[in-house]
């Protein structure tokens, strides 16, 4: 476009529903609203496996699906902090068998440790791994990916050591109730509410000021009815997986609330989120996965942030060790920690985030990440092999990275 | 040599008494940025040798030279990215070390560079406070952003791009210019370097930058331009100096040059027309 044509400005010009309707569309062919194929897609698949199974939308199968996706979902966020830089860390997989390794045996009954000091111990460690790395990556001035490649094997051996050093057979089991409880106790169905609706109108509030603090300033802003419209959605939603969690689904006896892995995931998701898009480090990180030397020439701490995204990639990859050790029940040499990181990455990437640095948000990892369960999960619902199963994941994932590439090629014309 | 530098001797100290001197008396002569013998080497060779250079505030300074003149090393010196070899600075009168581009920012001194200045995954808001965000408890104060840069936006008449919440990445070349300008008078800069703004740039565009720049001298604040295109020198500067093979041969008002005497000054680093004859014909 010349600036002829664009100097028509919208500066000053009130927002009609047309022009705003305009933006959007434009903002979705540059790839901002690029989780709404994925979503469609998610919806989709589910669609088809509840055709092929009727008790895929089951209560009961959809919290076992939440339960399967949280490994995913968090190691594909411990994967987004470096993703956003252009960097990528390929042992999040071992790292977090090590974090699982270290939980796990400090609870066994050799050591006995108490919950509390046992976890925070191997996330600790996980979170200097992390840090370790990325002084390595960023004082050395070498690709992440060589960096990391070197750490996977090398955390590989380190918890492969760790868990035959134990003599028991080559796995650990775990069987503290707080470790084991973070994945197979689940909250009562009154806590459930409770925490549900405290987070839903928690983010109901924060939704409803930012809309109504840019409308009261003059920005052009969304209108009052799309801000409840967001809110209803949010509300609803909220409620519907409320009565799925809360649906007795079990059978000789009740099961029903929802597990504490799911608080957990969406604690961290917020937290992360809030980094993200409301504080400096969280706006460095883009500022430096977009243009690293013109954040450096704009006076940010380039290597500061660096290593604080390599730290935070290994405090959530050690929380998503320990959320495995639980899922698993216990923690063994043959675990698969070099499938998991493929998984985080996909994970990542399906959801959204761009591999190219700069482009992602951490609500990616979830909806990945549910992706990825959804198609174990419904594979082995409607008896179809493993092998289906990872052609499915791979198609999926080099499909999403078309829908990646496409929209930067969108954005590349809308330049210019 | 026929064209005097405008000080005197490189070498001679009593310039550096001098200009201590006028500081303590609070003149207002005192340029904003005084670079006085400053010499730059990278290993044995000379990339800058004992540059003298005044650039006073309110005024476009155009830096001209050809390719491998020094341009590059001397503004990459004054914003922090060389630390020079020998040689002085003073900023307002006052003796000062720049050893990084972080320190110069401290000073007032914002380096608008060719590709390196915006982030394209950002949108214009962010990119205008990167690195010096406005926050409110805390946390990114987005509104206030917001509204600051439209205001400044519509200050500098910049009124080309369609909302300040666009994509960096989806602006044209001119436009990128203008917010990497409007950036730097956004943090209170008095000093904007800029490293060829209208190289690239279609008709319209230059001329959007052009008077961009002009917009940031009558504010009070000191613009130093690098260019190559003499037709823009002579449209927005107030002074010219001219580096020739490290040496920088020549400064002053602009009236004093015209195109020949810059061309002849740019590629022998002499020239035969008379300065005063130049200006008294202009």
């Amino acid at each position: 476009m010349t600036d002829a044509q664009a100097s028509t400005s919208l500066l000053d010009e009130a927002a009609t529903p047309a022009s705003v309707f305009k933006t959007r569309l434009k903002a979705l062919r540059r790839g901002d609203s690029g989780m709404l194929p994925i979503i469609l897609g998610l919806v989709l698949l589910g669609a088809f496996f509840q055709i092929r199974s009727s008790t895929f939308l089951s209560a009961g199968n959809l919290t076992n699906l939440c339960i399967q996706s949280t490994v995913f979902i968090l190691l594909g966020m411990a994967e987004i902090w470096l993703l956003l830089l252009g960097d990528i860390d390929l042992s999040v997989g071992w790292v977090a068998a090590v974090g699982a390794a270290i939980g796990s045996i400090l609870l066994d009954t050799t050591f006995n440790w108490p919950w509390w000091a046992a976890l925070l111990l191997a996330i600790v460690a996980t979170t200097l791994i992390g840090t370790v790395q990325g002084l390595i990556t960023i004082a050395l001035n070498v690709p992440s990916f060589i960096v990391t490649l070197g750490g996977s094997l090398f955390w590989e051996g380190v918890a492969i050591y760790m868990i035959d050093s134990q003599n028991a057979g080559g796995a650990i089991p775990v069987r503290e109730k707080v470790l084991y409880g973070i994945v197979n106790i689940n909250m009562s169905p009154t806590a459930t509410w409770i925490f549900s609706l405290a987070v839903a109108g928690g983010m109901s509030l924060l939704i409803f000021q930012k809309d109504r603090a840019r409308r009261s300033s003059g920005l052009d802003s969304v209108t009052i009815y799309e801000t409840f419209l967001k809110i209803a959605s949010l509300v609803g939603l909220t409620v519907v997986l409320v009565l799925i969690f809360n649906t007795n689904r079990g059978t000789f006896t009740v099961l029903e609330g929802m597990p504490y892995a799911v608080p957990l995931i969406v604690v961290i998701l917020g937290v992360y989120s809030f980094i993200l898009t409301r504080t400096k480090p969280g706006r460095y990180l883009y500022a430096i996965g977009g243009n690293i030397e013109a954040a450096r020439r704009s006076g940010v701490n380039v290597n500061r942030y660096r290593l604080l995204a390599f730290a935070l990639t290994g405090f959530t990859s050690g929380v998503a060790g320990l959320v495995y050790a639980s899922e698993l029940g216990g923690i063994s040499d043959g675990i698969a920690g070099g499938t998991l990181v493929l998984y985080a990455v996909a994970a990542a990437v399906i959801g959204g985030t761009s591999l190219w640095g700069g482009r992602g948000r951490m609500i990616h990892a979830l909806v990945g990440g549910l992706v990825i369960a959804t198609i174990y999960n419904g594979m082995a619902l409607i008896q179809l092999n493993q092998s289906v199963e990872l052609m499915a994941t791979g198609a999926v994932l080099v499909v999403a990275i078309a829908i990646d590439s496409i929209a930067r090629r969108g954005a590349a014309k809308l330049g210019g | 040599m026929t064209v005097a530098p405008e000080s005197s001797s490189p070498l001679d100290p009593k310039i550096e008494i001098e200009v201590k001197g006028d500081s303590g008396a609070g003149s207002s002569d005192v340029p904003l940025l005084s670079l006085r013998a400053l010499t730059k080497h990278f290993g044995p060779v000379e990339a800058l040798r004992h540059c003298n250079l005044d650039i006073p505030a309110g005024k476009v300074t155009a830096l001209i030279g050809d390719n491998g003149a020094g341009k590059s090393t001397l503004i990459k010196t004054i914003s922090g990215i060389y630390p020079p070899s020998s040689g002085e600075i003073f900023w307002e009168g006052k003796p000062v070390h720049i050893h990084s581009p972080r320190e110069s920012d401290a000073l007032g001194i914002t380096t608008v560079y060719q590709d390196l200045a915006l982030c394209d995954n950002l949108d214009i808001v962010q990119n205008m406070y990167l690195g010096h965000e406005a926050t409110k408890f805390g946390l990114l104060d987005e509104i206030e952003m917001e509204l600051e840069t439209k205001n400044l936006l519509r200050d500098l008449s910049v009124s080309t791009v369609q909302s300040v919440r666009q994509l960096v990445g989806s602006l044209s070349g001119g436009q990128r210019q203008a917010i990497a300008v409007a950036r730097a008078v956004m943090r209170d800069t008095k000093l904007v370097i800029m490293d060829e703004p209208t190289a690239a740039l279609g008709v319209s565009q230059t001329n959007l930058v052009l008077s961009l720049i002009q917009k940031l001298a009558s504010r009070g604040i000191a613009v130093l331009v690098i260019s190559h295109n003499l037709t823009d020198v002579f449209a927005v500067a107030d002074r010219v100096a001219v580096l020739y093979l490290g040496n920088l041969i020549s400064s002053g008002p602009v009236s004093e040059y015209d195109t020949a005497s810059a061309v002849d000054l740019i590629t022998t680093g002499t020239t035969s027309r008379d300065r005063a004859a130049v200006a008294a014909a202009s």
